[in-house]
C-alpha cells in the first residue's frame, strides 16, 4: 500500500459563516460559527496533484440536488474545490431516476466517469457489464466506510462501488391540512380521497410500485406477475387523485404548498421541511424501502484514475461532511457521521433505529429482465390510462370535427365550381 | 466547372445526416437486439393506441384553437396601415423569440395550485381550482407556444389579398359575412393549411409541454418516444417503431392538407 | 367594428405577454414565492452571474450556434447554387429530402441523429459533445439556408453567369461578381434564421448533447425539473431584454433599408 504520511493542506474558502445544515435551524447558529471560515482539509495532497496541468476532465453524472454545490451561502462547492485542488475539470450533469441513468448509459449516447446509482441498479449494471472494477488501492479513504456498508448484497466483494449515502422513503405532508395523527399516517394516506389533487407520486416505476406493494403486503422485490398486476391496478385507482407524477419537482411543489402530500426520499424530504415549516415527515410504521446509493465507474469511462480520485475526494471527511450536511441523507462515512450535530445523528427521520431498519425496511434487489419488462409495461399503461370522464365525449366530438372538415371540403368545391362557371 | 457540382458536399451531408438516420429508425424499428428482423416492436405500438389517440386529439384541439384565435389577428394585422403592420407584427411575434422552455415555465408558475391565477381567484373567494397537470393545461401550453406559427402564414397570405377585392365584393352586393366566406377564407386557404401543419406537427410530438404542464399523467407520443430513449423505459427498438408510426401519421396529415392547397407550394 | 378589433388584439397581446411579465416581475421578488410579491431585490441576478453552469452553457450555446450557422450558410449556399442548376427530377428529389428536417417532428430528427451517432460512437472514436451537437445543428440549419437562397435564383437571369464567362471572367470571378451579389440577401437571412434556430433549439440538442457540453436550453430544462430558484426568472428577464433590443435594432435597420429602396418588405 502506498499510503504516504498525511500532510495537511488548508484551503480557505470564499464563503464564510452561515451553515444551512439539516436539523439546525437558523436560530441555532452561534456567533462563533458565523465568523469562522469553513476550511477544507484533505489528506495527502500529492495524491491529488499528480494530474495537474494535464488538462484532464471527467464527466460526473449524479442525481439532482445530491451534492453540496455552494448554492446556499457558506456551503462548499465540492466540484469547484476538486477542480482547484486537482486541476481536473468536472463536467457535472444530473439525472432524476435510476432508469434514466441506465437508459443514458446503455444507449451509448454519453460517456461518464463517475455515476451514483442505487443498490438494485448497481447489481443490474454489474450483471450487464456496464460498470468496471474499482481499484480500492487508489481510494485510501475507503477506510472511512462503515463496516455495515461493506459486502452488501448488490456488490458482495466491494469491487464495483463505494457507498455515498443511504436513506429510506418517507411521506411528507402538510400538518395544517392533514388532520390525522402522525402515529396513524401510513401509505394509505396516498389513496385518501379527502386529499384529491393534493397528492404527488413518484415518477418512476420501481419506487411507485414499491409503495403499492407495501400497501398490499407484497415483497418489494416480487417478480410474481399477478402481484405486479395487482400493484399496477392499485396505482391506477390512485391516479385520479394524484396531482402529478414527479421526481425532483417535489422540492418546488411541496415547498411552495402547491401539493400537500408526497412520498419522497428522506434526505430530500428533510431539506424540503426546511423551506416550509408547515410540513412534517413520517416514515410509515408498516415499513418502507431503504436504499443505498454508491459511486461507480462505468465500463466506458475514459479517465478511470481521475474518476477514482474523484471518488476518493468525495470520501474525504470534510467533503463527505459538507455533502451530507447539505443534502441531509444518511452517511455511511464514519468521520462525516462523527462531525454531524448530535441532533442530526439522533434524528429518527435520517437515522432510524436499527430494529426498524432490520425488521421493517427492504432494500431493492435487481429484478429479472422479464419482471422488469412487465413492470415497465404496466407502468406505461397506468400512466397513459385515460381519465374516465374524458373518454365519454371523445368519439362524438371527433366525429363532429370530421363532419366539419367534410362540410368545409364540400363548400370549397361548391365555391370552386361556381367560380369555374364564370 | 459545372455549377451543379457545387452541391456535392451538401448531397453527401444530406445522405449521411438526413437519409441514413431516417433509415436507421426504420432499421431499429424492424430489428431486435440481436439484429434479426422482427415486427414485434411495430405491432407493440398498438398497445399505446390510447396515447396516440390522446396526442392527436389534444393537438387537434390546440390547432383548432390556434386557428380560431389567429385568424382575426392575422386579418386585423393585414388591414392595418402598412407602416404600422411591421411594428405590430414584431410585437405579436416577439414572445416566440423567448426560449419556449421559459415560456412554458411561465405557465407552470401561473397555473399552480398556489400560483397567481388561483391566488387572485382566492382573493375574490373562489377556488383553488386544479389548473395545472390537466389536459386543458397541456392544450393551453400548445396554443400559447404555437400561436405565432399560425399567425405568420395566415398574415402572409392575407397581406397579399388586394384591398380592392373587398370594395368589389361590397359593390356587387356582398354582406361583410359573405365577403368573409366567399373572398377572404377561400383566398387564405394556403395560409390555413400551412398554419395547421406548422402547429399540428410540433404539437403532436411535444414532450416538454406535457411534462411541464401535464404532470406526467398526460402522456403524449413525444413522451413515449423520449421514455424509450432517455427515460424510464429504455427500449430503443420500440422508440424507433413509435417514431416511425408518428412519421406516417404526419405524412398522412400533410397529404390531406396538400389536397386543400391550390398550388404545389413548399410549406414554410 | 374597429374598436372591437382593437379590443381583440389587446386581449391576444395580453395572453401572449402576461406570462412573460409575471416571470419578469417575480425575478425581483425577495422570497422564492411565485404568487406573493414581498419585496424588491436584485439578488437573483447576482446569483445568476455566479452560477458557473449557466455561464458555461451560455458560452457553449453561442459557440455551437456560431459554428453551426456559419458552416450551414456556406454549405447551404453552395448547395442552393448546385441544386438550382440541376434538372427537374433530381432537383425535386433533393428538395424533398431537404424539406424533411423541417417537416419531421424535432423529436424524430433528434432521435434519428442520436441513433446515427451511437452507431458511429461504437465504431469510431466519436464522443458525444461539441462535435455531435454542431453536426446536428448544421443538419437542421442547412435546409433553412437553402430555402432562403433558392428563391433568389428565380429572380436572377440564368444567363448572366454564362454571359460573364463568355466575356472572359473565370468561373470563380463570374460567381463572385455576378451570382453572389444577387443571392446575398437570401444568404444573410438564411444565416440569421439558422443562428436563431441554433440558439433556441432544445429537442435535437437534448438527444445529441452527451455528457460534456450542455447548451443553455438544456440547462434551463434541468433547472425546471429541480428545486426551482428565481434565478430562472432573472435569466428569462435578461433573455427577454436581449431579444427586444435585437429586434428593435433589426427593425430599425429594415425600416432604413425600406426607406432607401422605397418599398417596404414585411417579415
Amino acid at each position: 500500500m502506498k499510503k504516504k504520511i498525511f500532510s495537511v493542506l488548508m484551503v480557505t474558502l470564499i464563503g464564510m459563516g452561515i451553515f444551512t445544515g439539516c436539523g439546525s435551524s437558523a436560530e441555532d447558529i452561534g456567533e462563533e460559527e458565523e465568523t469562522s471560515a469553513q476550511t477544507l482539509t484533505v489528506s495527502d495532497p500529492d495524491y491529488y496533484t499528480r494530474f495537474k496541468g494535464k488538462g484532464l476532465s471527467i464527466n460526473v453524472y449524479n442525481w439532482g440536488e445530491y451534492i453540496s454545490d455552494g448554492a446556499d451561502e457558506g456551503t462548499l462547492d465540492v466540484n469547484k474545490e476538486f477542480e482547484e485542488l486537482t486541476g481536473i475539470k468536472v463536467n457535472y450533469t444530473n439525472y432524476a431516476t435510476n432508469e434514466e441513468l441506465y437508459a443514458k448509459l446503455k444507449g451509448g449516447a454519453a460517456s461518464y466517469d463517475v455515476i451514483i446509482p442505487s443498490d438494485y441498479m448497481i447489481s443490474k449494471m454489474i450483471k450487464e457489464g456496464m460498470v468496471q472494477k474499482i481499484d480500492l488501492d487508489n481510494i485510501p479513504n475507503y477506510s472511512y466506510i462503515m463496516d455495515n456498508f461493506r459486502n452488501l448484497e448488490y456488490d458482495p466483494g466491494n469491487e464495483y462501488s463505494v457507498p455515498y449515502t443511504w436513506g429510506t422513503v418517507a411521506i411528507i405532508y402538510d400538518t395544517t391540512v392533514v388532520d390525522i395523527d402522525e402515529e396513524d399516517i401510513d401509505w394509505d394516506i396516498l389513496w385518501n380521497e379527502d386529499y384529491a389533487n393534493q397528492i404527488l407520486m413518484f415518477d418512476n416505476p420501481r419506487d411507485a410500485f414499491a409503495i403499492a406493494e407495501l400497501m398490499l403486503g407484497y415483497s418489494l422485490n416480487t417478480e410474481n406477475e399477478k402481484e405486479l398486476k395487482a400493484a399496477a391496478e392499485l396505482l391506477k385507482e390512485q391516479k385520479h387523485i394524484v396531482q402529478g407524477y414527479v421526481m425532483d419537482e417535489v422540492f418546488d411543489k411541496m415547498g411552495s404548498g402547491d401539493a400537500l402530500i408526497a412520498p419522497y426520499y428522506t434526505g430530500d424530504a428533510v431539506t424540503i421541511l426546511e423551506d416550509n415549516e408547515d410540513l412534517a415527515l413520517v416514515i410509515p410504521k408498516s415499513g418502507t424501502n431503504r436504499f443505498i446509493d454508491a459511486m461507480c465507474i462505468p465500463a466506458s469511462a475514459k479517465q478511470k484514475e481521475a474518476a477514482e480520485m474523484y471518488i476518493n475526494f468525495m470520501c474525504e471527511p470534510d467533503i463527505a461532511y459538507a455533502n451530507i450536511d447539505y443534502i441531509c441523507y444518511g452517511t455511511p462515512h464514519t468521520a462525516a457521521f462523527d462531525m454531524l450535530d448530535e441532533e442530526v445523528q439522533n434524528d429518527p427521520a435520517i437515522y432510524p433505529d436499527d430494529d426498524f431498519i432490520n425488521d421493517k425496511t427492504t432494500v431493492f434487489v435487481n429484478l429479472s429482465d422479464d419482471a422488469n419488462l412487465i413492470m415497465q409495461n404496466l407502468w406505461t399503461e397506468m400512466k397513459s390510462a385515460e381519465d374516465e370522464n374524458s373518454n365519454r365525449y371523445f368519439v362524438p366530438i371527433f366525429l363532429i370535427i370530421c363532419v366539419l372538415i367534410i362540410i368545409f371540403v364540400l363548400v370549397r368545391r361548391h365555391i370552386k365550381s361556381k367560380k369555374d362557371i364564370f | 466547372m459545372k455549377l451543379k457540382y457545387f452541391s456535392a458536399p451538401y448531397l453527401v451531408w444530406m445522405i449521411i445526416f438526413i437519409l441514413v438516420p431516417l433509415i436507421m429508425i426504420a432499421y431499429f424499428a424492424f430489428t431486435n437486439d440481436g439484429g434479426s428482423f422482427t415486427i414485434k416492436y411495430v405491432s407493440d405500438v398498438g398497445q399505446y393506441a390510447n396515447i396516440f389517440v390522446r396526442s392527436i386529439w389534444l393537438s387537434l384541439i390546440a390547432t383548432a384553437l390556434c386557428l380560431i384565435i389567429a385568424y382575426p389577428v392575422a386579418f386585423i394585422l393585414s388591414r392595418m396601415e402598412k407602416h404600422k403592420q411591421g411594428t405590430m407584427l414584431m410585437i405579436v411575434m416577439l414572445p416566440m423569440w423567448m426560449n419556449f422552455l421559459l415560456r412554458t415555465y411561465a405557465w407552470m408558475t401561473l397555473l399552480g395550485n398556489n400560483g397567481i391565477i388561483n391566488h387572485i381567484l382566492g382573493l375574490v373567494g373562489l377556488g383553488p381550482y386544479k389548473l395545472i397537470n390537466t389536459s386543458a393545461a397541456v392544450v393551453l401550453g400548445m396554443v400559447y407556444n404555437y400561436l405565432p406559427f399560425m399567425i405568420l402564414p395566415l398574415y402572409s397570405v392575407m397581406e397579399k389579398i388586394d384591398k380592392s377585392l373587398f370594395e368589389a365584393a361590397s359593390d356587387l352586393g356582398c354582406s361583410s359575412a359573405s365577403t368573409l366566406f366567399r373572398v377572404v377564407i377561400p383566398l387564405s386557404v394556403p395560409g390555413i393549411t400551412s398554419g395547421i401543419t406548422m402547429v399540428f406537427v410540433p404539437a403532436i410530438s411535444t414532450f416538454i409541454i406535457s411534462r411541464m404542464l401535464g404532470g406526467g399523467s398526460n402522456l403524449l407520443i413525444g413522451d413515449l418516444i423520449e421514455m424509450q430513449f432517455l427515460g424510464n423505459a429504455y427500449n430503443p427498438h420500440l422508440g424507433a417503431a413509435i417514431s416511425l408510426v408518428l412519421m406516417v401519421i404526419i405524412l398522412v396529415i400533410m397529404t390531406v392538407m396538400n389536397q386543400f392547397d391550390p398550388d404545389d407550394q413548399v410549406l414554410m | 367594428m374597429k374598436k372591437l378589433g382593437k379590443l381583440y388584439m389587446l386581449l391576444v397581446l395580453l395572453f401572449l405577454y402576461v406570462p412573460i411579465f409575471v416571470l419578469i416581475v417575480f425575478s425581483f421578488n425577495e422570497t422564492k414565492s411565485r404568487s406573493v410579491f414581498s419585496g424588491f431585490t436584485l439578488d437573483w441576478y447576482a446569483r445568476l452571474f455566479h452560477n458557473r453552469i449557466i455561464i458555461s452553457s451560455l458560452i457553449n450555446t453561442i459557440i455551437i450556434a456560431v459554428a453551426a450557422s456559419v458552416v450551414s450558410t456556406v454549405l447551404g449556399t453552395f448547395a442552393a447554387i448546385g441544386i438550382n442548376s440541376m434538372r427537374k427530377v433530381p432537383k425535386a428529389i433533393v428538395m424533398n429530402v431537404t424539406n424533411m428536417p423541417i417537416i419531421n417532428p424535432e423529436i424524430v430528427t433528434g432521435v434519428s441523429l442520436m441513433l446515427l451517432f451511437v452507431f458511429f460512437a461504437a465504431r469510431m472514436n466519436l464522443e458525444f459533445g461539441f462535435v455531435t451537437l454542431i453536426i446536428a445543428h448544421i443538419t437542421f440549419d442547412v435546409p433553412y439556408v437553402i430555402l432562403n437562397v433558392m428563391p433568389k435564383f428565380n429572380q436572377m437571369d440564368p444567363h448572366l453567369y454564362e454571359a460573364a464567362q463568355d466575356l472572359g471572367c473565370s468561373p470563380l470571378r463570374a460567381f463572385r461578381k455576378v451570382v453572389l451579389p444577387e443571392i446575398m440577401p437570401g444568404v444573410i437571412s438564411g444565416f440569421l434564421m439558422s443562428f436563431t434556430y441554433s440558439l433556441d433549439d432544445f429537442v435535437v440538442s437534448y438527444f445529441t448533447s452527451g455528457s460534456t457540453s450542455q447548451t443553455l436550453p438544456i440547462t434551463i430544462y434541468s433547472m425546471t425539473r429541480r428545486k426551482v430558484s428565481p434565478e430562472i426568472n432573472a435569466l428569462s428577464t435578461l433573455i427577454f431584454v436581449a431579444v427586444v433590443i435585437v429586434l428593435i435594432i433589426k427593425n430599425a435597420i429594415e425600416n432604413k433599408a425600406a426607406k432607401k429602396s422605397g418599398t417596404y418588405k414585411g417579415d
